[in-house]
């Protein structure tokens, strides 16, 4: 349904954007940059700051609608306001930023009004009722619109920027509006930020705690409006909600505390303003709306790829790097049992020893050994064919041995598995296990010298040699 | 002055849902000073009961009194302890500023928590053995901890009467008993207690008090005397269901406010 209106929208918009796309061409976009930058033209100012500080509201709102789950109703509000964006045009004739204010804010709130009538007299859910709000207004919206581009006054009036929105088309009464806005969303949120976040978690609770409940939600809604309402100039009607929750939700990603959350996303807002009005001058003036919601979603992708705690590449590279450590580790392992084998009298183990043991090529067994020696865990000799503990790769060798011997001990005393169970659980578990647990699983075995297999488990002496023990 | 009142006194107290009552006419009188178990089976409304005192849900006819003075007056004499899954686990909080919340209430409007309050949310958090959690975001935690941060939360309130729905409900047995000591600790201070509890035998052994409750208020009285297997039968026996027919028929009709 939505889809159908945005074609409609297009539709309307085309006439007036296909000459300038045909100007494309003609630009200098070196020369374009370098105006934009200058900050020359007075109306450059007003679109980058009216940028600036619509990314921080919207950012700011964004937040608490992310976290109070209100997503859709960001969405269904911000396209109930076009029949007041309308109607507001058409009571002052012109573009007057305070009559469109006024109009919208209305417009918003009833439609919110409707949609909680709806759901207090219906069995429809909130979900439905958002859907069916959005679609009757935005439709209202939308012919209103068509019959003010009819009027004689209408081409040149502009109204068609509120729907996908044109930084460029922001007046200093614009910048004023948001201004105020921007201050009164951040005011708000510093003042109360305690009652925000409260009643945000736990509305049950904050309410047996005598907080007013139903007045914080109300302010919020009221502020979300405005944000809305003054944002639509530069993102427009149908993507003003991207600007709010995809900030937002990128900042989500990246912290799990709401203060964290608020600052990152108030940034990452302010960053996908100016990238999009940029980009809008760049080309010309195209519409703003779109490319400030991809340079938001730019900042979504980037936080979903490489967020430092939940980013997918960082926990790629994690697991690639743990895989990689334990493939070594287990080389060592299997070359301390070929010297464990011959009681540790030859210090040299050959590649051909080492290939036997863990039942691989030749090939294998000499990439192992390259792997190895370029961490420093072992010295290859005579070509490559010999390999030789460095004291760091024998300290390794004797704690992952260690490791799994006890925790192998462990299993067969403590938990009573089966001496033939545990091998495999051990193999996985010695390359994960800390030297607390380690040390605690020795204590709780009185500091056994046997593994189940009646092998010796390498003691601290070994790994931590006081005197000059054997090494390679 | 009001030392000697009933910690929470209810006279006639019916509550509806969308105007279908699911309590009905109770009637209640709670000392000061003692451990009370709330029973009853699913749905008989323990959770609805809870709210309504505390003014979350409105309520059709009746009051309800805390410490002799209209719940306005008393809001900051009254804990809570909601159900786990009352709230999204996920919430960019930490196990501290979420026991920080129980502080908020005696803050009032605009104030920050300051030092105290940390310090009191600390130790708050030391009773329950939260304190090593305090900094992990919550989502990170199994659910008898969950339990326990709200348990930590609601000591935070340093209140003198104390509503709790469910809190050993995914609890083990080591941390419910850790919980009960609390309880009894609190009560030694002087504290009320309401407790939402599903688990019979273990009840009988808690509470110094029980309430039984299915819709209306079956029996309330001191355990050994309320808890017969006559009075659990009507409680948890199929022979009210008459009452939730009336509630229909009420609803149908739109008798209630
Ligand atoms: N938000 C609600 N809207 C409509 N009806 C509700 C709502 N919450 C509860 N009810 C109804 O009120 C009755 C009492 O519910 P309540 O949650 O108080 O039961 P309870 O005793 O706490 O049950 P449980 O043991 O399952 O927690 C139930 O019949 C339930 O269907
Ligand atoms: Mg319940």
């Amino acid at each position: 349904m939505t889809t159908g209106a945005i074609a409609l929208c297009l539709v309307i918009s085309t006439s007036a954007e296909a000459a300038k796309v045909s100007d494309l061409t003609s630009t200098n976009i070196g020369e374009q940059a370098l105006r934009f930058f200058s900050l020359q033209d007075p109306s450059l100012r007003f679109a980058l700051v009216g940028s600036i500080l619509l990314g921080i509201t919207c950012g700011l709102l964004g937040s608490f609608i992310v976290v109070r789950k209100m997503a859709l109703v960001g969405d269904a509000l911000s396209h109930a306001v076009l029949p007041g964006v309308a109607l507001g045009f058409l009571w002052g004739q012109t573009k007057d930023p305070f009559a469109i204010f006024v109009g919208a804010t209305i417009a918003g709130l009833i439609g919110t009004t409707v949609v909680s009538l709806i759901k207090q007299t219906t069995r429809l859910k909130e979900d439905a009722a958002l859907g069916l709000v959005l679609a009757s207004f935005f439709a209202v919206g939308i012919c209103l619109v068509t019959m003010i581009q009819r009027l004689p006054t209408g081409n040149k009036s502009g109204i068609d920027k509120f729907l996908f929105g044109q930084a460029a088309a922001i007046s200093a009464g614009d910048v004023r509006l948001m201004a105020f806005v921007t201050l009164l969303s951040i005011a708000t949120i510093t003042v109360f930020y305690k009652e925000c976040l409260v009643t945000s978690f736990d509305v049950g609770f904050a309410r047996a705690a005598g907080f007013p409940t139903q007045l914080i939600h109300h302010s919020i809604m009221l502020l979300l409006a405005f944000t809305i309402v003054v944002a639509l100039q530069a993102v427009g009607v149908v993507l003003v909600s991207a600007m709010l929750i995809t900030p937002a939700a990128a900042a989500y990603l990246l912290t799990d505390r709401m203060h964290r959350m608020l600052l990152l996303a108030a940034l990452f807002g302010m960053i996908a303003g100016v990238l999009g009005a940029f980009l809008s001058f760049l080309g010309n003036n195209l519409p703003t709306g779109p490319f400030m919601v991809l340079g938001a979603s730019a900042v979504f992708v980037c936080a979903f790829l490489f967020g430092p705690k939940h980013g997918v590449v960082v926990r790629w590279w994690k697991r690639r790097s743990r895989s990689g450590r334990i493939r070594r580790e287990n080389a060592l392992k299997s070359i301390y049992r070929v010297l464990e084998e011959r009681d540790f009298r030859d210090e040299g183990v050959a590649l051909r020893e080492l290939a036997q043991l863990r039942r691989e090529s030749i090939e294998e067994a000499r990439a192992e050994s390259v792997d190895l020696s370029r961490h420093g865990l072992v010295s290859t000799h005579e070509e490559g064919n010999v390999l030789f503990f460095t004291p760091k790769g024998w300290q390794r060798a004797c704690e992952i041995v260690r490791n799994h011997r006890l925790w192998e001990l462990y299993l067969t005393n403590a938990v009573q598995y089966a001496p033939d169970h545990v091998h495999e659980d051990a193999d996985v578990i010695e390359h994960v296990i800390g030297t607390e647990t380690v040390r605690e699983i020795e204590r709780r075995l009185q500091f056994a010298k046997r593994d189940p297999h009646g092998r010796l488990i390498p003691g601290l002496e070994d790994i931590y040699p006081s005197t000059a023990g054997r090494r390679a | 002055m009001h030392d000697t009142a009933p910690a929470l006194e209810l006279h006639d107290l019916t509550v509806a849902y969308h105007k279908k009552p699911v309590l009905w006419g109770i009637d209640l009188e709670v000392p000061q000073g003692k451990l009370i178990g709330i029973v009853g089976p699913n749905g008989a409304g323990k959770s609805t009961l809870i709210k309504a005192v505390m003014g979350l849900l409105p309520i059709s006819s009746g009051w309800v009194k805390v410490f002799g003075q209209p719940l306005k007056k008393s809001l900051q004499r009254i804990g809570y302890v909601p159900q786990r899954e009352s709230v999204d686990w996920d919430f960019p909080v930490s196990v501290m500023d979420v026991v920080l919340m129980g502080r908020y209430g005696r803050l009032g409007l605009i104030k920050r928590p300051t030092k105290e309050d940390r310090e009191v949310a600390r130790a708050c958090l030391e009773k329950v053995h939260m304190l090593p959690y305090a900094n992990r975001q919550i989502s990170n935690l199994s659910g008898g901890q969950q339990q326990r941060v709200f348990l930590a939360r609601a000591l935070a309130q340093e209140s003198d009467l104390y509503f709790m729905d469910e809190p050993f409900s995914g609890v083990d047995a080591a941390t419910e008993s850790a919980i009960i000591t609390l309880l009894h600790e609190l009560r030694e201070r002087g504290k009320t207690m309401l407790v939402v509890h599903h688990d019979l035998p273990t009840a009988r052994e808690y509470f110094d008090m029980l309430i039984l409750l299915n819709m209306r208020l079956v029996a309330f009285g001191p355990t050994s005397e309320v808890f017969t297997n006559e009075l659990l039968q009507t409680t948890y026996g199929g022979r009210l269901t008459i009452l939730s027919d009336v509630a229909e028929a009420v609803k149908e009709q739109r008798i209630l406010r």
